[in-house]
């Protein structure tokens, strides 16, 4: 078994907010993230398939192909977006780094499903160099 | 849901790698430049992966803040700007970077609530690190009986 990681970039706005709270509460849990005005980052993605390299073309899975997948399933709905208001998903989650990991496993596995006897095993994603978070795809 | 976060820490220390069972030669021979008996010092990345679920009302998997202060209070203000060698933990334990990584997991797997913390990665420079998921060595144990 080989893990394949492919790591892209995104910027994007975000800001944290519960309507269920007041705006007190919201402001003492997210601090400066409840800022409604927004704020942004540089968001590093890597994305992890796990599988076997194919006999032949000795790949897990073709690198450009993976490159593409990206693209157009999450550079191109996050990137220099606000992901509250432009992002559908984002309607009902708060873009915490958690859900944005969350979220850009569900957008990507399964278009990622042609990748043959290759699958997606991790998604992490970055907010900044120091603070990431992770999702496998458990329940 | 269950997701994973990760936060990187800094600290800088010194440390000599010296083992009291070697001789002189065999000490130089184990660990090189590194039994050097003025020792030498690194700064060291801390990163500390946790899990979770993924708690709806606020979209996050661990409170960030109860973390850095875990961290804090715990790790770097025991081991940042200190020398390893002269820390009770390593007393007895050489500290070589697998035992920093394993005496941070064990300090903050208690500090911690049980089941949150997945790994802690230790990166000494920036070309070799360790990671650990789990010490059979109780640290509560150990503290108190050193204390």
């Amino acid at each position: 078994m080989v893990e394949l990681t492919r790591r892209a970039t995104f910027s994007a706005s975000h800001f944290y907010w519960n309507d269920a709270w007041t705006a007190e509460k919201n402001e003492h849990v997210f601090g400066r993230c409840a800022n409604r005005n927004g704020h942004g980052h540089n968001y590093t993605l890597e994305v992890t398939v796990a599988g076997e390299p194919d006999p032949v073309t000795g790949f897990v899975v073709d690198l450009k192909w993976l490159k593409d997948v990206i693209e157009r399933e999450v550079l191109a709905a996050y990137d220099h977006r606000h992901l509250n208001l432009e992002v559908p998903e984002f309607k009902s989650a708060i873009p915490t780094t958690e859900n944005i990991a969350i979220a850009a496993w569900k957008r990507l596995a399964p278009a990622l499903g042609p990748a043959g006897h290759a699958r997606l095993k991790r998604i992490r994603v970055y907010e900044t160099p120091e603070i990431f978070a992770e999702y496998r795809g458990e329940a | 849901m269950t997701a994973y976060f990760g936060r990187r820490y800094t600290l800088s220390a010194s440390h000599r790698l010296h083992a009291d069972a070697l001789s002189a030669d065999e000490n130089r021979a184990a660990y090189g430049k590194c039994n050097n008996p003025h020792g030498h010092g690194h700064n060291y990345v801390i990163e500390v992966l946790t899990r979770g679920a993924v708690d709806p009302e606020t979209g996050m998997a661990i409170d960030l803040v109860k973390l850095d202060e875990a961290v804090r209070t715990k790790v770097l203000d025991r081991f940042d700007h200190v020398n390893l060698n002269l820390d009770p933990l390593f007393v007895e334990r050489v500290p070589t970077t697998e035992n920093l990584c394993k005496v941070v997991f064990g300090i903050l797997e208690n500090a911690l609530p049980k089941g949150r913390l997945e790994s802690v990665r230790v990166e000494e420079t920036e070309n070799n690190f360790f990671q650990c998921w789990e010490v059979e060595d109780d640290f509560v144990a150990l503290e108190r009986a050193i204390a």
